[in-house]
């Protein structure tokens, strides 16, 4: 592997409070030097990125991959292309699999299936429960000794508390934390969007937002009775991120994500019956979204994810009510935080990197999040200006349900190295062979 | 004036007080067609129309059946138990079938809201809703207007009230947009638990007591309490339903005016309206049903327009504009 | 290719037209009995008014008069265009046995009748049709003629008749227009 120059990028780096132009020199899949002007050896791939800025590679904790099981709508080959192509350097895969990864094996596959995919890391999560049919306890041991991150039976709630307090008491062994899906069944059961005045208009059964936050609040209690870590994965509602911040004022152990579409499109989005809008939890409301950028912003909600959610397409080409829940996020995720974010001023790219790289790592105890020296070469280029139109028919994703097809967005990756390789490139060209010797002002 | 409403009858909400008044006025001349010794006009002679019923309806389906056959359209039947889901054949597959068959129109009930507009988006066809899941059925909406507009004249600051599950209910949808429309005052009366939580923002009074609205209303939409929509127990009992909500006869007399009873059918007799109030002088329920097959006549002859550009075509040669057909 | 209007028949020429016809009718109907008008949406309706009134002053009985729209008889209904508005019909009566003079202002291609008589036919089966016509114009394209005939009119090919009522129209008058004009 050559020795990699990522050259004249500014480089946003909260977990050095960087933010210069420099350069980033690549050797041997790690970090060996940051900063104004680097000298190396003569033979390295040099990247312009003049223009551009150079972070922490993105991090995405929630998405689901398919496979095992359902290979005709997503791989991890493919997912792991995706996420490349979003500028994302890892993901980590949710167990709701056909057969679920509920055991050292099935982790084990998604480890040695991520290997031959070289592209973006894939990290598997652990179900909590066996065939997460919220029961029995899986064993995490085994699971986290194969390779998972953290445990989920995401897809589902965990209905029981019994269980839950379990799973977090249980986490604490292997310190990992344990990741709920914030629905409280009896009161979403037969619901297809949010509750609300588009619901009562379309003639859909509403999902309340208190369907979410009832089990927010739980979960932090119980978080606070056990000690344990949890994690709650996409935040929707507004009444969320109040209780969410109450639990860390009293310095309960609860972290947050939130999904890009939760930031940035509303309940309106479903007008016309679109089956591309339709997701769980759902789209609120305007009062919900500003909510969640606020909590982005402060830091009560510590952290993006994209819930990517390929769905095949005659799945979605039915009658709303039947329609499965999800869309596609990894491509579209950074465009759609620039677009909605920060040109709206509620972040600044320092922020964004935070949210999508260095706290993904510091929550889930991953390798990267940081460009200091030493560290593993997981890095994003991306264009902050670029300005283009989704056209999903051209995803590396084998999933095309996404609600921004067509849309102009701000933002996109052009670069993304993993553990010193190039994935994914796009409109950079790589100089080889360039001597180094020189210094810049 | 003479308007068109575009190729599908989807709902209510998105037609405009002169277009649901178009329809009703269209209605009018139907409704003698169906007192002649011959019940037939050759009006759409040639069309074929299918009613595709995912959902058990007789009385709906035998509206426009006759309405269709009044007409001397070409009717055919086709019932579907079950979703698309557990069925096997999708309704995209089923839409392609019919376009495939040179359909005209399709008449269509099914249990998932918005399924209407989804067929009328992926064929060519006139799609006309009959009723889907809980979002409109909108010749139900019409033919109660007119029945209301028969007695009332102008619609206009009429006070309606519509009782029972309005959560569920398409008929009561329908009914508040084609209402409101025409500028008449509407009002929803029934238990919390089957009030839509947004009915605030829909522009209708509410009541908690039936004896509230029944001393506002000049007419009342009385809903079948439908059993079979819901999923879990909203209410206790039919006969606490009965007892709290029901449209009874001594409920009645104490009203300080006439009230004029309405109900799209079929009726719980005894649950949510009583069998002397159904049947008695104020009830309108059958006048329903005699305008729902000219109301339903009257959207067919409307949507099965005629295609402007033949119109041009044909006056090249023969043909002449309408003055000028003697 | 003419530009201007030319009246054809004033008020008064109409009211000695339909006068003559009104006699006309009575005539070949051998009387009264069993008669019945019946006037063609729109202005044929308001000519019948004015015969029925005509027979009462002339013979002393007020024959039944019946009006009939035509229009979901069209057979042009599928070209026509935006839908045309349908007007009343009102024919309560047994058909059997009885003299149905139908009455309309102009006379032209004869599609008009035609679906008249199609429409009468889903009424009953009368004893006989016969036909009365302020306007003869000419022009058929079909094989109908008119029974009682106000006035044969000549007209050019980018003209047409307008046959006004002072029920409907500003007054009662007969004119040649060119096509043109609204």
């Amino acid at each position: 592997m050559r020795p990699v120059l990522l050259s004249g990028g500014t480089l946003v780096d909260p977990s050095q409070d960087l933010n210069e132009i420099g350069d980033v020199f690549i050797t041997d899949g790690k970090i060996v030097g940051v900063g104004r002007s680097i000298e190396g050896p003569e033979e390295a791939d040099v990247i312009d990125c003049a223009g551009l800025i150079v972070s922490p590679g993105f991090i995405d904790v929630h998405c689901h991959l398919r496979e095992p099981g359902r290979e005709d709508v997503e791989t991890i080959a493919t997912g792991a292309r995706a996420a490349a192509a979003g500028g994302f350097t890892a993901v980590c895969a949710m167990p709701n699999t056909d057969p679920v990864t509920d055991n050292q094996a099935a982790v084990g596959f998604i480890v040695r299936q991520a290997q031959r995919a070289e592209s973006a890391r894939v990290y598997p999560i652990g179900a909590i429960s066996v065939g997460q049919e919220g029961k029995a306890l899986a064993e995490f041991g085994e699971m986290v000794g194969a390779g998972a991150v953290a445990v989920s039976d995401d897809g589902k709630p965990v209905a029981s508390a019994q269980l839950m307090r379990t799973a977090l008491e249980y986490a604490r062994t292997f310190k990992i934390p344990v990741i709920d899906h914030c629905e409280e069944p009896t009161l979403s059961a037969g619901g297809s969007m949010n509750e609300g005045i588009v619901s009562a208009q379309l003639g859909l059964k509403g999902i309340p937002a208190e369907a979410e936050e009832i089990m927010v609040i739980r979960d932090i209690l119980l978080a606070r009775l056990t000690g344990g870590h949890v994690h709650l994965a996409h935040m929707s509602t507004k009444g969320s991120v109040e209780l969410i911040r109450w639990g860390k004022e009293r310095g309960i152990r609860v972290t947050a994500e939130v999904c890009p579409h939760h930031l940035s499109l509303t309940e309106e989005s479903v007008r016309g019956y679109n089956t591309n809008a339709k997701m769980n939890p759902p789209l609120r409301t305007a009062k919900d979204v500003e909510a969640l950028r606020e909590g982005v912003k402060d830091g009560t909600i510590d952290l993006i994810a994209t819930d990517h959610a390929p769905h095949h397409y005659d799945e979605k080409e039915r009658e709303f009510a039947d329609a499965p829940n999800g869309i596609v996020g990894l491509e579209t995720a950074l465009a759609v935080i620039v677009t909605n974010l920060v040109e709206t001023g509620h972040l600044n790219f320092s922020d964004l990197v935070d949210r999508m790289a260095c706290t993904p790592a510091r929550v889930f105890n991953l390798p990267g999040g940081s460009l200091k020296r030493g560290a593993a070469a997981d890095v994003t280029v991306f264009d902050p200006k670029a300005r283009w139109k989704v056209d999903a028919s051209q995803f590396a994703s084998k999933g095309r349900n996404s609600p921004y097809d067509g849309m102009p967005l701000v933002g996109r990756a052009a670069c993304t190295i993993v553990a010193g390789s190039v994935v994914f490139r796009s409109g950079i060209p790589v100089r080889g062979r360039e001597k180094m010797n020189r210094t810049r002002g | 004036m003479t308007g068109t409403l575009g190729k599908d009858l989807l709902g209510l909400e998105s037609l405009t007080g002169d277009q649901i008044r178009l329809i009703l006025d269209t209605a009018e001349p139907f409704k003698e067609i169906s007192e002649r010794a011959i019940k037939k006009v050759p009006a759409l002679r040639g069309s074929t129309i299918v009613n595709l019923f995912f959902e058990n309806s007789t009385r709906t389906r035998i509206s426009f059946e006759f309405a269709e056959k009044r007409l001397s359209a070409d009717t055919v039947n086709v019932s579907v138990a079950g979703s698309s889901v557990s069925k096997g054949e999708t309704l995209v597959d089923t839409a392609r079938n019919l376009e495939a068959m040179r359909i005209d129109m399709v008449v269509i009930r099914h249990s998932a809201s918005g399924a209407a507009q989804f067929l009328a988006e992926r064929i060519q066809s006139n799609v006309i809703n009959a009723g889907d899941g809980t979002h409109e059925h909108p010749t139900q909406g019409l033919l109660d207007i007119l029945t209301l507009r028969d007695r009332f004249g102008d619609l206009k600051g009429r006070r309606v009230c519509i009782c029972g599950d309005i959560l569920h209910s398409r008929v009561a949808r329908s009914n508040i947009w084609g209402l409101t429309k025409l500028g008449a005052e509407v009002a929803v009366c029934g238990p919390r638990s089957l009030l839509p939580n947004a009915i605030d923002e829909f522009g209708v009074r509410i009541f908690d007591r039936v004896e509230e609205a029944i001393e506002w209303a000049e007419a009342l939409n009385v809903l079948r309490l439908q059993f079979e929509r819901m999923t879990a127990g909203y209410i206790p009992s039919a006969r606490e339903y009965n007892r709290v909500f029901g449209i009874t006869r001594e409920r009645l007399d104490r009203a300080p005016r006439d009230i004029l009873i309405l109900h799209p059918g079929p009726m719980n007799r005894g649950v949510e309206i009583d069998s002397d109030v159904a049947d008695g002088p104020h009830s309108v329920i059958l006048d329903q049903v005699t305008n729902g097959v000219a109301v339903r006549m009257a959207v067919l002859y409307l949507l099965a327009g005629g295609k402007p550009e033949l119109a041009e075509a044909a006056k090249g040669g023969s043909g002449r504009g309408r003055e000028e057909r003697e | 290719m003419t530009t201007k209007t030319t009246t054809v028949l004033d008020a008064r020429a109409v009211e000695r037209t339909l006068k003559r016809m009104s006699v006309e009718i009575v005539e070949l109907n051998h009387g009264t009995d069993d008669l019945i008008i019946v006037g063609i949406q729109r202005r044929g309706v308001q000519l019948a008014d004015r015969l029925v009134k005509m027979i009462e002053g002339g013979e002393g009985v007020t024959v039944p008069q019946g009006s009939l729209d035509i229009t979901l008889y069209r057979d042009d209904l599928q070209t026509v265009g935006p839908r045309p508005v349908v007007g009343p019909t009102h024919l309560p009566w047994d058909l059997e046995g009885k003299h149905i003079v139908i009455v309309d202002d102009v006379l032209y291609t004869g599609r008009t009748i035609r679906a008249a008589l199609d429409e009468l036919a889903d009424f009953g089966r009368p004893a006989s049709i016969s036909l009365a016509v302020l306007i003869d114009r000419g022009g058929r394209e079909l094989p109908i003629h008119a029974d009682v005939v106000g006035k044969k009119v000549e007209v050019g090919e980018d003209e047409r008749v307008d046959v006004m009522v002072a029920e409907l129209d500003e007054r009662t008058e007969v004119v040649i227009v060119p096509k043109s004009t609204a």
